[in-house]
């Protein structure tokens, strides 16, 4: 038993991403998209009757029933994701299952965040104290509310947000199997070439040069500023519905052809070697389902948090042989007009990282240039295109085939 | 030791943050499956048996991998940076996230051989265990 041809995305709804949404509330940010999604299927609301959602802050509970009432839905399918990165991928095979098992025909996956101002840590200020040099000092503090393993065992030491683990998953790869920064630039560079295609995406106007990302500072070695993602504000609907409703869609669908996921640790401290990770397990199975190889897609749509992400996706879900990621970026154009695209929206390093959105923006590209309305990035003759989501520190995965045919 | 974020210890807990008091690192054992686990839980994550033991280990390890950070994830950290965070992975086979001290940053480098070293918090009872080159 598979996915494969079950359901299909239909519509589409994505904001631009922004530095910060002002008064916006998280609500009112997934129903402008999931409006635009339904109607981008030619769709009407009264056909949607499942919703995944993901947890939102300052929303403690009841999450599904909290944003159903306010869209005005009554599902019969509803569920929370909490996949970190991977959540959107998660979502859209969920929907899937849920209408392969009869639980609902179209289902909304609704992804979103809102930033009023720039970021603060989660104590909100710096603790400080004057001491006798009349120098500010910082004081320890306990983490309040966190009660998790790595609260205890991991932050004590600055192991904290996501740039310490992934630029220690850089230093463990480079160790590994040799890797130079050069490489990694190439990532970010090409694609930047691939958001300066396209008008959504937040860096559209700013050119990128191996030498920018290498002059950027450096934040945690080897990770320079420039291979990170900046966080930013947005949201995204992806519209999913069966095989026999998706021949009523106003647009060609894109059907889901295989899917796979993986939780394989929470803190990075537990990950398994760079040879056995998640992602590998996600996109086999993603593959296997889909019934096709690798080398059989035309895009791929792989999370990218840190340049060093997109490196060990490529080979890790059997895109270039195991160790020689950085040489096969080298000798690849990964834009959306070269000879191996990638993340041709931009990655989220050039379209913005709108928090489960930008997980998710992954997916809505995939299903836009499977649905051939990628505009002046569209990758020609494309048939299939493979989407995958990463969370935590390579802590959860989620990949996705969707092809034009069924 | 300068500022740190304080672990906040349940009852599970305790005797690994009592035992670094004491300058001693410890571990949970499960005798049915001859191993040790981190971090501590209530049940042996293999074989599921609540007799976990709580024991020395040497304290020896290397490094897994390893990062200088230049900005800090928290400003607690902000008067430390640059500073050297790890991966160290124990002899006995747990691995854990550390401070690599006593040591020039320039010189830390994975499959380095460490050695457990214990250093106070600042304005807390909590000593934390950190590593230094063996």
């Amino acid at each position: 038993m598979s996915l494969k041809g079950v359901a299909a995305a239909v519509g589409l709804g994505e904001l631009a991403p922004t530095r910060y949404t002002g008064e916006a509330s998280i609500l009112d940010l997934l129903s402008e998209v999931a409006t635009e999604a339904i109607e981008d299927a030619g769709f009407v609301k009264s056909d949607i009757d499942g919703l995944v959602v993901h947890p939102i802050g300052g929303i403690p509970g009841f999450v599904p029933a909290t944003v159903a009432e306010y869209l005005g839905l009554q599902p019969t399918f509803a569920e929370l994701v909490d996949l970190g990165g991977a959540t959107g991928a998660g979502m859209v095979w969920r929907a899937a299952a849920a209408i392969q098992a009869g639980m609902c025909t179209s289902c909304l996956c609704l992804t979103g965040t809102r930033r009023r101002g720039p970021f603060t840590a989660s104590s909100g200020k710096p603790a400080k104290s004057n001491d006798p040099s009349g120098r500010a000092r910082a004081r320890s503090i306990t983490p309040k509310r966190d009660r998790s393993p790595q609260a205890e065992f991991d932050m004590p030491y600055g192991m904290l947000g996501a740039n310490v683990g992934y630029a220690m998953l850089a230093t463990r790869y480079t160790h590994e199997y040799g890797l130079t920064d050069t490489q990694r630039a190439k990532v970010a560079v090409d694609q930047r070439k691939n958001a300066n295609a396209n008008p959504q995406a937040i860096f559209h106007d700013q050119p990128l040069t191996t030498e920018d990302v290498l002059a950027s500072e450096i934040i945690c070695e080897p990770l320079h500023m420039l291979e990170i993602v900046m966080p930013s504000a947005g949201a995204a609907a992806v519209l999913v519905t069966s095989a026999d409703r998706a021949r009523d869609a106003k647009r060609p669908p894109a059907w889901l052809l295989g899917a796979g996921e993986s939780v394989t640790h929470s803190s990075f401290a537990q990950a398994p070697a760079l040879d056995a990770t998640g992602v590998g397990i996600a996109a086999r199975s993603a593959f296997g389902q889909a019934g096709i190889k690798p080398s059989d897609v035309g895009l791929a749509s792989l999370y990218d948090c840190y340049t060093i992400m997109v490196l060990l996706t490529l080979e890790e879900a059997g895109f270039c042989p195991r160790g020689e990621a950085g040489a096969f970026v080298e000798s690849h154009d990964l834009t959306y007009a070269g000879n191996f695209p990638v993340n041709t929206h931009g990655g989220q390093l050039s379209f913005g990282q709108p928090g489960m959105a930008g997980g998710m923006s992954h997916v809505t590209e995939a299903i836009r240039q499977i649905q051939g309305r990628g505009g002046a990035r569209q990758v020609p003759n494309l048939e299939l295109a493979y989407a995958h989501g990463n969370g935590g520190i390579i802590a959860e995965q989620a990949g996705l085939v969707f092809g034009v045919e069924r | 030791m300068s500022a740190r974020l304080i672990p906040a210890p349940t009852e599970l807990t305790q005797p690994y943050w009592d035992a670094a008091g004491r300058g001693e690192l410890v571990m949970q054992f499960c005798p049915s499956c001859n191993q040790s686990t981190f971090p501590p839980r209530a049940h042996c994550p293999d074989c599921g048996s609540s007799e976990l033991e709580w024991q020395a280990v040497s304290g020896r390890g290397t490094i897994y991998s390893y990062t200088i950070a230049h900005r800090p994830a928290h400003p607690v950290f902000a008067d430390q940076c640059p500073m050297a965070i790890a991966v160290v992975e124990l002899e006995e086979g747990p691995r854990l996230f550390s401070n690599i001290v006593g040591v020039e940053l320039e010189n830390v480098t994975v499959g380095m051989p460490v050695q457990v070293a214990f250093e106070s918090i600042d304005d807390s009872d909590v000593v934390l265990p950190v590593f230094s080159p063996a």
